[in-house]
C-alpha cells in the first residue's frame, strides 16, 4: 500500500524546518490559518506569522511590504480567492516591482472537493502563469511539497506554489532530485510521452502501467514547474515518441497543456492532446467523486494517448 | 406593528425547524458551515417568512425583492428557507453537497430556484445588492435589496467600496444584514483582525445603523420594519448574535463553523431542538 498523505502537511513541516534555520521566513493568511495548517507556524514561531483576516489584496500588498524590508514573505489563502481577488496586487506590488514574495495557493484543485465551484482552483495556474516574474510549482504530493518549499524559499524573486488539503498517494522518492525548472522523467518509453504535473502524476503511472498491457511504452514526464518551463525535457522526449498527452488536474486552457501545446508549436511540433477540465465550473463532490467527474482517472489518460497513436498511424 | 404572540410561536417553531434542518444536512454532507448558519437562524427567518416581496411560485417575477447570501458559506440555513418557503422540496435538502445534486455547497444562481447570485468568495454580495437597487430606482420601482454580510467577512475591502456606494447614492431601498456572531473561522475576529468600532464605521459611512439581538424575534422584526421607513440613506441592520446559536456545544466557538456533526452529535444536536 502507498503512503497517503495531504500535501499541505509536508508544507507545513517545511515551513517550520526552515523557520528554525532562517529567522527571516515570515508567514501570512487570510483567516485559513487552520486549513491551510500555518497555525502550527505561529504556534512555534508566534511573532513570525500574522493573520491579516479575510482581506487577500491587504495580504499580498503588505507581503512585498515585508519583502521590500528583507523578510522573506509566504503568503496563504485559498488558491482562487488569492489568485483571483488579489491579482492585480500580485501583478504590481509583487511582479512588477520584483519583491521575492512566495505566493501559496491551497485548497488546490479538486481537494476544494465539496466546498463547490467558487472555491475549487480550476484557473489559478493559467493566471499565475501570464505574470511575468513568476515561477510556477505545482508539487505532486508531500514529499516533494517538502523540497518546493525549500527550493521556493532560496529562490530569489515571486514563487507561486500550489498546494492541496486532501491526502494524496505518496508517489515521488526520498532521494529524486528537486530543481525548479527541472522536469524528472520517472519512465522510460518511445511510444508517447504522458507530461503530467501536481497530484496527477499517480494517475499517470497508472496509466503508463495500462498502456504497458497493450504493449505501449509511454514515457513519464513530470512538470512540477510549469514556469519556467522545462523547454529541453518536452522538446528531446517528444521528438522521441512523437505523440505527447498532458495531464493536470486543472483547465486544460492556460495551464501544462497550453504551456506544453506552445513549446511544441514553436520548437518540436508534435501531435498532442489535453487532459483537465475542460472549460466549465466544477460542483461540490467528494475529492474521489469529482476526479470521477471530470475524468481525470488512468483510464481516460490512457485512452487519450490510444486515440493519439491511432491518428499517427492512419497518417 | 408588534408581532402576535401567534406568529411569534409560528416563526419560534419555524426557526427550530430550520435549525434541524442545518445540523441534519450538514451530518449529511460530512462538511458544510453550521456555526454561521445557527447565528443566522432568526434573521433569515423573519426576513422570508414577514418581510422580503418574493413568490416562490415564480422564482424570476420582475418586481420582487432580491436577497443576496454574501457569506455563501451559509447555504445550510438558506437553503432550509428557501425550501421551506416553498422554492423548492423540503426533501431535496437531504442531497446537500451531493456529487449529483445541486444544492452545491456554495449557493449556485444558474440552478437553484430563489437565489440570484452564486456567492462562497465573500465580499461580493453588497455590490451586487447596490445594483440591483439602482435599477430599482432607475425604474421607479419599489423592489428593495437584502444582503447578509459576515463580520469577519466584513474585513474585505470591497464591503467598504460597496457601502460608500450605497450611501452615495442614497440607496434607501438596500439593507445590510450583518450577522456579528463575533468569530470568523480561525477564531474571535477580535483576535484576527479587530472591527474596533464596528457601528460607528458604517455611521461614518452613511448608513442608518440598527443595533439588535438577533436572536429575539421581535427586535428582528421592528429592524426590518425600521429599515423600510428610513428615507434617504440606507439601513444597516447590526444584529448581535451567538454563532451556532441553539445547539449548547457549537456555541460561541470557532470549532463549529465549518465542521460536520458526527453521528452522536447529530443526535445530541437534535435532543436539543425538539
Ligand atoms: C474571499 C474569501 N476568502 C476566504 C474564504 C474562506 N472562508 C469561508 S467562511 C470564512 C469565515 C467567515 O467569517 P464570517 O464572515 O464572520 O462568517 P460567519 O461567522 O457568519 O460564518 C472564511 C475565511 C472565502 N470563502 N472567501
Ligand atoms: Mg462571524
Amino acid at each position: 500500500m502507498t503512503v497517503q498523505k495531504a500535501p499541505r502537511e509536508g508544507f507545513s513541516e517545511a515551513l517550520i524546518r526552515l523557520g528554525k534555520q532562517y529567522d527571516d521566513l515570515v508567514v501570512l493568511d487570510a483567516d485559513c490559518a487552520k486549513s491551510n495548517m500555518t497555525n502550527f507556524y505561529k504556534d512555534n514561531f508566534p511573532n513570525r506569522f500574522f493573520n491579516i483576516g479575510i482581506s487577500e489584496c491587504d495580504l499580498v500588498g503588505t507581503a512585498a511590504g515585508l519583502a521590500i524590508a528583507g523578510k522573506v514573505p509566504f503568503a496563504n489563502a485559498y488558491a482562487n480567492f488569492l489568485t483571483g481577488r488579489a491579482f492585480d496586487q500580485m501583478r504590481i506590488s509583487v511582479c512588477y516591482s520584483n519583491n521575492n514574495v512566495k505566493i501559496v495557493g491551497h485548497n488546490a484543485g479538486t481537494s476544494a472537493a465539496q466546498e463547490g465551484a467558487t472555491h475549487l482552483p480550476l484557473e489559478d495556474i493559467s493566471l499565475m502563469r501570464s505574470l511575468p516574474r513568476m515561477t510556477v510549482i505545482v508539487p505532486a504530493d508531500s514529499l516533494e511539497m517538502e523540497k518546493a518549499v525549500e527550493a521556493a524559499y532560496h529562490f530569489e524573486g515571486p514563487v507561486y506554489l500550489r498546494v492541496g488539503k486532501l491526502p494524496v498517494p505518496i508517489v515521488t522518492n526520498e532521494d529524486d532530485p528537486f530543481e525548479i525548472g527541472k522536469a524528472i522523467k520517472y519512465r522510460k518509453g518511445s511510444d508517447v510521452t504522458l507530461i503530467s504535473t501536481g497530484i496527477m502524476l499517480d494517475e499517470t503511472f497508472k496509466a503508463a502501467e495500462q498502456l504497458e498491457q497493450k504493449g505501449i511504452q509511454a514515457e513519464v514526464l513530470h512538470v512540477h514547474t510549469i514556469k519556467p518551463i522545462d523547454v529541453e525535457a518536452i522538446t528531446t522526449s517528444a521528438a522521441k515518441t512523437k505523440r505527447v498527452v498532458t495531464v493536470e488536474e486543472h483547465s486544460i486552457i492556460g495551464g501544462l497543456g497550453s504551456a506544453v501545446a506552445e513549446v511544441l508549436a514553436e520548437q518540436q511540433p508534435t501531435p498532442l492532446k489535453r487532459v483537465g477540465t475542460n472549460d466549465r465550473f466544477g460542483v461540490s463532490g467528494k475529492m474521489p467523486e469529482l476526479l470521477d467527474f471530470f475524468e481525470l482517472r488512468a483510464a481516460r489518460i490512457a485512452k487519450t494517448a490510444e486515440e493519439l497513436i491511432d491518428i499517427a498511424l492512419v497518417k | 406593528m408588534a408581532l402576535t404572540s401567534e406568529r411569534k410561536e409560528e416563526l419560534t417553531k419555524l426557526t427550530k425547524q430550520i435549525r434541524r434542518h442545518i445540523v441534519k444536512m450538514t451530518h449529511h454532507a460530512g462538511s458544510g458551515h453550521p456555526g454561521g448558519s445557527l447565528s443566522a437562524t432568526e434573521l433569515m427567518t423573519v426576513l422570508f417568512f414577514d418581510h422580503i416581496n418574493v413568490d416562490p411560485q415564480n422564482p424570476d417575477w420582475e418586481d420582487r425583492d432580491c436577497f443576496f447570501l454574501s457569506k455563501g458559506h451559509c447555504t445550510p440555513v438558506y437553503y432550509s428557507v428557501l425550501a421551506e418557503k416553498g422554492f423548492f422540496p423540503v426533501e431535496e435538502l437531504m442531497t446537500f453537497r451531493d456529487v449529483d445534486g445541486r444544492l452545491h455547497g456554495h449557493p449556485c444562481a444558474e440552478h437553484i430556484p430563489g437565489v440570484d447570485i452564486s456567492s462562497g468568495s465573500l465580499g461580493q454580495g453588497l455590490s451586487v445588492a447596490n445594483g440591483v437597487a439602482l435599477a430599482a430606482k432607475l425604474d421607479g420601482k419599489e423592489r428593495r435589496s437584502y444582503v447578509m454580510i459576515g463580520d469577519g467577512e466584513s474585513q474585505e475591502g470591497q464591503v467598504w467600496e460597496a457601502a460608500m456606494t450605497t450611501a452615495h447614492y442614497n440607496l434607501d431601498n438596500v439593507c445590510a444584514i450583518i450577522d456579528w456572531n463575533k468569530i470568523q473561522l480561525d477564531d474571535f475576529v477580535e483576535n484576527v483582525k479587530g472591527m474596533k468600532d464596528f457601528a460607528a464605521k458604517w455611521r461614518a459611512f452613511g448608513w442608518h445603523v440598527v443595533e439588535i439581538n438577533g436572536h429575539d424575534l421581535d427586535e428582528v422584526d421592528e429592524a426590518f420594519r425600521e429599515a423600510k421607513r428610513i428615507k434617504g440613506k440606507p439601513t444597516a441592520i447590526l444584529a448581535h448574535t451567538v454563532k451556532g446559536k441553539g445547539i449548547s456545544f457549537m456555541e460561541d466557538t470557532h470549532k463549529w463553523h465549518g465542521l460536520a456533526p458526527n453521528d452522536e452529535e447529530l443526535e445530541l444536536a437534535l435532543k436539543e431542538l425538539v
